[in-house]
């Protein structure tokens, strides 16, 4: 558990940034990894009274605020029509109802943790991460950068026609973290295929709708770079990747698109 | 700092360090019901519920918790008991320990899920573990529950 002296609510973001300068302060989001490290902080800035806890939708885009909780983005009903419900298969597995009720999408995409589900998920619709300071950066881009003290206040997903999208983890337990996490999606004869715990953290690759989608299962699952580590070896997530982007291309190459 | 809100439905004031997990702060006002069964918010054991929403007590920022309503299990007396009744008519618990955070979830998920199947049911409380059992007593009774509470919102 963390350990705290102070604690404030902002009433901007500016005054959220500028506490946020302050290398012994510390913004809390859902408060889920903060609370496994054993941090000391002087404050800890708390957005929850930032209006940051909303999903918009319009004809162009969907806009998640940073401080939206996994379990509302879970069961928001138009990005489960967008995206075919893979929104919900990559949350549902995280823990459990009550982690994801406070958990937030912010705290996840700033974590930029090689295990996430969330940002895995978000890569593959080509999310844009919005920082307060920095503005709009691919979620591809975000994920490679360092850590600094800028804000997040949200992700945005354009909308494409007739895109589809499909998501599977392959989990050695119910509930734990992923040992390979995949997120495709197709639109304009294009598929993303973004990989998440390899372990390493997520990245995307774009290609041409295959024919031979064996072919392309084995060529993207090469592409990648994996790691061992307690919950599986470097090679056996080779081989899960494989197997997840196979039966993903499939899954694309029939079945219903947003909009049809 | 000062906190203040509703528990149970009663107003409370305490003096608290803001990085108490609400979990503690909760027993200290003698809400025993809520226990702590890991360091890793795993188990589901300290579930409460905030403004009407499941959530772990053990994470949670406490002073997020300022001016909202929470309830623990004290504050479901009837449900509860109602429940429980099912629980022991399966024989589910053992050791009985995970049962208040069990409990206070089942009722979230009857009050959230319209007519939710096994599969639905199994989603919503995988986040609560139990280590005497082995969860088939449990998914007996919570199942015998919704079909009574559906009976039941039929008139019969
Ligand atoms: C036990 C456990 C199991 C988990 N399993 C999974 C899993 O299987 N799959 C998965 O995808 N995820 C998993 N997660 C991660 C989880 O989904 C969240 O990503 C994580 O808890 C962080 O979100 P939070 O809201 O709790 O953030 P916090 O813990 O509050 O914050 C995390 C970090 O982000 C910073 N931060 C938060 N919000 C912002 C912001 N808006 N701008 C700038 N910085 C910010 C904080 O300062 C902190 O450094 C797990 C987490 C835990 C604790
Ligand atoms: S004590 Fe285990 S989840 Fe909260
Ligand atoms: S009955 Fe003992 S932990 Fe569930």
């Amino acid at each position: 558990m963390y350990k705290c002296t102070g604690y404030v609510f902002p009433e901007s973001m500016e005054e959220a940034y500028k506490l946020n300068q302050k290398k012994s302060n510390k913004i809390i989001a859902g408060g889920g990894w903060l609370k496994l490290g054993s941090r000391q902080y002087a404050t800890l800035i708390d957005l929850s009274r930032l209006g940051l806890d909303e999903i918009y939708e319009d004809e162009e885009c969907f806009k998640i605020g940073a401080m939206v909780s996994l379990r509302q983005l879970e069961t928001h009903e138009g990005l489960n029509l967008y995206t075919q419900g893979a929104i919900k298969e990559s949350l549902k597995h995280i823990v459990g109802v009550q982690f994801r009720n406070s958990a937030t999408i912010g705290g996840s995409i700033y974590g930029r943790f090689g295990f996430s589900d969330v940002l895995t998920m978000l890569m593959a619709l080509d999310g844009f991460a919005g920082l307060y300071k920095g503005g709009s950066v691919p979620l591809e881009d975000f994920a490679k950068m360092k850590y600094d003290r800028d804000i997040l206040s949200a992700v945005t997903i354009r909308k494409q026609k007739n895109i589809k999208t499909v998501y599977s983890s392959f989990r050695n337990q119910s509930t734990d973290f992923p040992v390979l996490a995949c997120a495709m999606s197709l639109s304009e004869g294009k598929i993303r295929t973004a990989l998440g715990a390899r372990p390493a953290r997520a990245e995307v690759i774009t290609a041409e709708l295959p024919t031979d989608i064996d072919r392309f299962a084995n060529e993207t699952a090469n592409s990648f770079a994996y790691g061992g580590n307690m919950r599986a070896s470097a090679e056996y997530r080779r081989h899960i990747a494989y197997v997840l982007i196979k039966r993903n291309a499939e899954i694309l190459a029939g079945g219903k698109a947003y909009g049809d | 700092m000062e906190i203040k809100l509703w528990l149970n439905g009663k107003a409370v004031r305490d003096d608290v360090s803001p990085d108490m997990p609400l979990l503690e702060f909760l027993r200290k006002q003698g809400m025993y019901s809520v226990k702590r069964g890991c360091e890793t918010s795993g188990c589901g054991l300290c579930s409460v519920l905030v403004e009407g929403k499941p959530v772990l007590s053990c994470t949670y920022p406490l002073m997020r918790a300022d001016g909202t309503h929470i309830t623990t299990l004290e504050g479901l007396e009837k449900e509860a008991e109602e429940f429980g009744a099912f629980l022991a008519d399966e024989g589910a618990d053992q050791c009985g320990f995970c049962n208040p955070g069990f409990i206070i979830n089942v009722i979230a998920m009857t009050r959230e899920l319209e007519n939710p199947d096994e599969e639905d049911i199994k989603e919503y409380l995988a986040g609560n573990l139990c280590r005497c059992t082995g969860f088939m007593g449990q998914l007996r009774a919570v199942k015998k529950y919704i079909e009574h509470k559906r009976s039941e919102g039929r008139g019969e």
